[in-house]
């Protein structure tokens, strides 16, 4: 990151694909711009089941949250929270545990002037303008230090985010120095895409379409994953596709194979 | 943002009793099931179908209502778009639910024409309410992301604004020059510094880079500016020169790289500028000292030697030309009228030497205390070196007039000429050296030309003399004792100091060997000096405790020792240090040393004499032999030269010898002075000499030169 020219920060430029602005279309929203669908759309053609992906995550977070709340936790860190549309974090834990604290990371600017608009007047959630790949400024930031309590366990976020670190960026090492910061009993929860599920071909198209944004799209096989839960144990069941992580209803039938092609796993620090 | 339910309006006219709960309930898990799928909530099936259960029983009324307002379904299409059902493909599967089971789940109490017109109209209000609802979030979300990105804009111009105050602050109040020019070179911002540099703002703003020549600077500089500019360097560090405003010179240390836009095409020049007029100033002021000798102001040792290497290493073909120059009797003048004379003298010297020169590629140099050396580049040939060396001699055949007092300068030269092939610069300075030393050997006031045969003669000498303070330094001197022994008794009066040298390469050598050579370069006063003190010193430590044997030690003192205003002083000191009474300390001058000598060269000898010290005439009969001298010279002791002795070494002796000797003795003892006698060599000569009155006998007879133990054993054996 610290080769870009801290005046030209991602996002800010509406003829430029971001990643926020197209998942949002993806789930629906309007809250793009047209080279951000025209980069959905190439997406969703090479294939179409994406956007099914994109809501069995917000699915899977919903769940994980509870998940964490019926642990006890009230403090949720998300990286990599992106446009706020609906079943936001905030949403669901405050619906569950009144009082819940959220502070929502997203480097794009955009994501964030938007984030900071739809939650004002919400004195239990913040948002930081941060990078997941500088794992200190987030745990620094003012935002965090003032909402959360780093002595107390909480829920870390990192739902669709993880595949857009390469590997040169040492994921496994940006983790475990958030890993560090957790009081034990805090839980990580961590969906990623991968190449594992049916359609491989589709997969790698939607890849390419995440080489034209400033962020490009990594691959990655449940082993892969394995690095990324050192130092938690992993809850039952396990790293699994999105739809099997602890579903309220067993997945039916007729669900789109697509979402077999994002991986969900939550750990528990020892 | 999550929708609650959906909440029908009452405001219908007539409330029918409606259809029972558990057919909503079925129509809205068939609902449910269609809808689900293409709905981007993140609620679960069941609870989707919960949500759904107040859609439906909102239709069932609108169905029913009397008077039918279909109008009453619009919230419906709003509700279900609140529940992110935004996507199109969802539509007919809305539509298409209602159209199939309302009327047959809600079972109204209607006509089956009457329940389908209705059921028909209440999908297009659906219909209206979805596309409404659809139309307003679009523009909402539309609005909001709008907002965000502008709001990004606004807070990352803002950054940018604050971090370029920063940068323009940095820019403005830096130490260093910083100017920016655009591809063509036109200057178009300069910072205070810079400005400072050059005098004024004007002389630098608006105009061309190109537009500063300098005589100073190079070629290259401009040069390595169009390398940049065509893109053959990212950018390039040189020392420039500049005119400033004022028509002075500034000196910079100059950095220029290439500014890029976002595709990396270069858009401007940037320029880092610090001054180092002064520094450089500075630094060629400490290169004129490091290269040039402080009182004559001709170049030094070093910058003689720099010039020589060059010099040697200009390609084959070279020849070069040296004249090594050595002051006669330099020595004499710093001794006797003082450093401050020498110094003005060597200065009246640099200056004739300057004038000597007649072309730019002479050089002349001042490399030692009076030695100087003309060094001519590629000469035409030998005798334009010796005509250089001519020229020399003449300039300084005239006395330098100092103080009203004219004196003479005379120097010896030495000449190398050659090819540089081959020759490296000590070779070629040594070489030179020996020649003048040769030159010196003639006479001085003369120059002589090196030749391979007469350098390899000298080379000895030359090394031994070169060697001499490093030999004092490294302790490679020793004293050997001689005994000298009373003729009356036997016993030993005491020794005399024989300084040797303890060469590590040509083994011992005698006081022959070096003594002239440390006397012709000064060395002796410092070796002299050590002598006299190890002598004291080791007699000191024979003189026993109780008394019963003192010995004496002579040391002998070199004619330039004499003259050295220290000499009184140093007396004094090697006695004080070493506890040893003045009336056992001897000093030995040869006769020749005197000769000559007023009144005032000898004043330091009466103050030696006159702390308690025996002086000795040593060599006695060699020389003038001037016995009138004897009168006034305070001298208590005369040694005869072994010349004398010869003649009695056989029984019967040489008559004449014996009445010289006799005669010599009488007139010794007449004037109060005792006679030494050298060269003892046989019985016969001790007997003699004894029976003519000597006093002291020296010789191989009563022992060579050794170690000072070998005196001591010789004093127990005689006691």
């Amino acid at each position: 990151m610290t080769d870009r020219p801290s005046w030209a920060p991602p996002g800010i430029d509406p003829t430029v694909p971001s990643v926020s602005r197209i998942y949002d279309y993806f789930l629906g929203g309007s809250h793009n711009f047209e080279a951000d669908r025209e980069a959905a759309r190439v997406a969703i053609q090479a294939f179409p089941g994406i956007p099914k992906i994109g809501q069995a995550n917000r699915a899977v977070m919903r769940r994980a949250v509870r998940f964490a709340v019926d642990r006890g936790i009230t403090q949720f860190l998300d990286i990599g929270s992106g446009i706020p549309t609906f079943g936001n974090v905030h949403e669901v834990a405050q619906a569950a545990s009144p009082g819940a604290k959220v502070v929502y990371v997203d480097n794009d600017p955009v994501a964030v002037a938007h984030s900071r608009a739809v939650l004002e007047g919400n004195d239990e959630a913040t948002v930081v303008m941060a990078d997941l790949r500088d794992p200190r400024s987030i745990l620094e930031a003012p935002e965090t230090r003032a909402m959360l309590d780093l002595r107390r366990p909480m829920a870390l976020m990192l739902v669709a985010v993880v595949h857009f670190l390469s590997d040169e960026e040492r994921p496994a090492e940006i983790i475990a120095t958030l890993r560090d910061a957790l009081a034990p009993g805090s839980v990580m929860v961590v969906t990623h895409a991968t190449m594992d599920g049916p359609t491989p071909q589709g997969q790698r198209g939607a890849q390419q379409v995440y080489q034209r944004t400033t962020t490009p799209l990594i691959m990655r096989t449940r082993e892969q994953l394995e690095p990324f839960f050192d130092g938690f144990e992993l809850v039952e069941p396990g790293v699994v596709p999105l739809p099997y992580w602890r579903p309220d209803t067993p997945p039916a039938d007729d669900d789109d194979p697509a979402v077999l092609h994002g991986l969900a796993g939550v750990g528990l620090k020892r | 943002m999550t929708p609650g339910p959906a909440t029908a309006g009452d405001g219908a006219g007539k409330a029918p009793a409606g259809a029972p709960e558990d057919s909503l309930r079925r129509f809205a898990a068939i609902w449910s099931r269609a809808i689900y799928p293409l709905t981007a909530t993140s609620m679960t099936r069941t609870e989707f179908e919960d949500h759904l259960v107040p859609l439906a029983r909102l239709l069932d009324r609108a169905l029913q209502a009397s008077p039918f307002d279909p109008r009453a379904a619009v919230p419906v299409g709003t509700a279900l778009v609140a529940a992110h059902c935004t996507d199109p493909e969802a539509l007919p599967s809305i539509l298409g639910v209602i159209d199939a089971y309302l009327v047959l789940y809600c079972a109204p109490d209607l006509t089956v024409d009457e329940a389908r017109a209705r059921c028909a109209r209440l999908q297009h209000a659906v219909a209206v309410g979805f596309a409404q609802a659809m139309r307003e979030r679009t523009l909402q979300e539309q609005e909001a992301i709008l907002h965000a990105a502008i709001s990004a804009r606004a807070d990352a111009e803002a950054a940018l604004a604050g971090s370029e105050a920063r940068f323009r602050a940095v820019f403005e109040s830096a130490a260093i020059g910083i100017g920016i020019a655009d591809m063509d070179g036109r200057v178009l911002e300069i910072n205070d510094a810079v400005t400072r540099m050059f005098g004024s703002e004007a002389h630098v703003m608006r105009r061309n880079v190109g537009e500063w020549v300098h005589p100073d600077n190079g070629p290259e500089v401009r040069g390595l500016n169009g390398e940049m500019l065509r893109g053959e360097r990212e950018g390039y560090h040189v020392e420039k020169a500049y005119p400033r405003a004022d028509g002075s010179v500034l000196w910079a240390n100059l950095k220029v790289s290439l500014l890029r836009d976002a595709e990396g095409r270069p858009q401007y020049q940037l320029a880092l500028l610090e001054d180092i007029t002064e520094r450089r100033g500075l630094l060629r002021r400490l290169r004129h000292q490091a290269t040039h000798d402080a009182l004559t102001g001709l170049p030094n040792r070093t910058h003689f030697f720099e010039s020589l290497d060059r010099a040697l290493s200009a390609g084959p073909g070279g020849r070069l030309g040296v004249c090594y120059l050595d002051l006669d009797g330099f020595k004499a003048v710093n001794d006797s009228l003082g450093h401050a004379v020498g110094d003005r003298l060597l200065v009246a010297v640099a200056e004739r030497l300057r004038s000597c020169l007649t072309s730019p590629d002479q050089l002349v140099a001042r490399i030692g205390g009076d030695e100087f050396v003309a060094l001519y580049t590629d000469p035409p040939d030998a005798a334009e070196v010796v005509a250089l060396a001519q020229r020399i001699l003449d300039a300084l055949s005239t006395p330098v007039s100092l103080d009203g007092r004219e004196l003479p300068v005379h120097g010896s030269i030495g000449i190398v000429h050659g090819p540089t092939r081959g020759r490296a610069a000590a070779d070629v300075l040594r070489s030179a050296d020996i020649t003048m030393y040769r030159a010196k050997e003639l006479g001085g006031n003369r120059y002589e030309v090196a030749d391979p045969e007469a350098d390899a003669r000298a080379i000895t000498r030359h090394g031994l003399t070169n060697r001499l303070p490093l030999a004092l330094e490294r302790g490679e001197f020793f004293i050997e004792y001689q005994p000298l022994i009373a003729l009356e008794d036997g016993s030993i009066r005491g020794a005399e100091a024989l300084v040797r040298w303890c060469h590590p390469v040509h083994g011992v050598l005698g006081p022959d060997r070096f003594i002239p050579l440390a006397e012709s370069t000064g060395q002796i006063v410092p070796l002299g000096r050590w002598v006299l003190q190890a002598a004291a010193r080791q007699a000191r430590s024979w003189q026993s405790p109780d008394g019963g044997c003192a010995p004496h030690v002579n040391v002998n003192l070199s004619p330039m020792q004499l003259h050295h205003p220290d000499l009184v002083a140093e007396v004094a000191r090697a006695l004080d240090e070493s506890g040893l009474p003045p009336a056992s300390l001897c000093l030995e001058v040869t006769e020749s040393a005197l000769i000559g000598a007023d009144e005032d060269a000898l004043k330091p000898l009466r103050r030696i004499a006159d702390l308690g010290v025996e002086i000795a005439l040593d060599d006695f009969g060699t020389g003038y032999s001037n016995l009138s001298s004897l009168r006034w010279l305070p001298v208590s002791v005369l040694k005869l030269d072994r010349a004398f002795t010869r003649g009695l070494r056989h029984s019967p002796p040489d008559p004449v010898d014996s009445k010289i000797v006799e005669g010599i003795v009488s007139l010794a003892h007449g004037l109060g002075l005792t006679v030494t006698v050298e060269g003892v060599e046989t019985r016969a000569q001790a007997e003699q000499l004894r029976a003519l009155g000597c006093d002291t006998g020296q010789g191989w007879y009563y022992g060579r030169p050794g170690p000072p133990e070998a005196l001591h054993k010789l004093a127990m054996a005689d006691a």
